[in-house]
């Protein structure tokens, strides 16, 4: 079991984690709440029903892995839609989906990284540090998307731009002496946890 | 969600008969949610990702995931604007890149 997820009975997921192992995990998403940054709480003395209707922001994050998780509703890639709009319709559009989203979106990120922070504080570890972490199929669905949140976010920090990079591109024949290379070590062992998490969930 | 408003005020005059044919989008022209490609996304939580929320069959999620892999998007729902929009934001919170538009063909 170790280094990948296995489906236990009643639709749950079990992996082995050593100490150093935990200790990366927890603070990746931690990291990763950073980025995601504070929910909307009322200060004093503001009425609370305010932030029921709190509007977000209108235009795309500037930081290149927020943009990613967070990304334009209308326009896309060049060539991608047929529709005979123009760039400034689309960037309206976007932005007026985004005001009433990106709340919803930044809060339901910031909940499965918690998660993954609340379980992983949750395990008590044999004298060497190690643990078997074992999920709820609830917990399960949270790591499955805080994994992709934070590969998302590092594969856009390190700059994966296209699948010819998979299996014989220059990002994964690192020299050891690269300062990438404890990143992308980072990056497809999450990418394997995450696979094989998905694998127990199709079961 | 908000949404356009599309209320007439009543006390506006209404405009000439040949004035009034611009700017009014057809309304049985469809919208789809399209998936975007991306070089991190796994094909797998991507076949899971159209099973779990769209409830496809495995066969129909696969070929989705093919048709986003190879020809760089695919057309993963269609329907209303307000229908596509709820599907776009929840792709989004899956991590998937996602854009809707109107179906011109």
């Amino acid at each position: 079991m170790a280094g990948h997820f296995e489906a236990t009975p009643g639709g749950g997921a079990a992996v082995a984690l050593d100490e150093v192992e935990i200790s990366i995990l927890r603070s990746l998403a931690v990291q990763l709440l950073e980025l995601i940054g504070p929910g909307e709480t009322p200060a004093d003395g503001e009425d609370p029903l305010a932030a029921l209707f709190a509007e977000g922001p209108s235009k795309p994050p500037s930081d290149p892995a927020l943009a990613r998780l967070f990304p334009d509703a209308y326009g896309g890639p060049d060539g991608a839609a047929p529709e005979a709009k123009s760039e400034e319709e689309l960037r309206a559009l976007s932005a007026e989906f985004r005001r009433f989203t990106e709340i919803d979106l930044r809060s339901r990120k910031r909940e499965d990284a918690l998660a993954v922070v609340r379980t992983l504080d949750a395990l008590s570890p044999a004298g060497d540090g190690a643990a078997v972490l074992t999920l709820t199929a609830d917990e399960c669905r949270s790591w499955l998307g805080s994994l992709n949140d934070l590969r998302l976010t590092i594969g856009t920090r390190l700059d994966v731009s296209d699948e010819g990079e998979g299996e014989e591109g220059s990002l994964y024949r690192l020299p050891d002496s690269d300062p990438r290379k404890p990143m992308v070590m980072a990056y497809l062992w999450l990418g394997a946890l995450q696979e094989t998490l998905v694998e127990t969930l199709m079961q | 969600m908000g949404q356009v408003s599309v209320a007439t005020p009543v006390e506006i005059e209404r405009p000439d008969s040949a004035e009034e044919t611009f700017a009014v989008p057809e309304p049985d022209v469809p919208w789809v949610t399209l998936v975007h490609n991306d070089p991190v996304n796994l094909m797998s939580y991507v076949t899971y990702v159209f099973q779990a929320y769209f409830g496809y069959s495995k066969d129909k999620a696969h070929k989705l995931m093919l048709d986003v892999h190879q020809k760089g998007r695919a057309v993963v729902s269609s329907g209303s604007r307000e229908e596509m929009e709820r599907d776009v934001q929840a792709m989004h919170g899956y991590g998937l890149w996602a854009t809707l538009t109107q179906d011109r063909n």
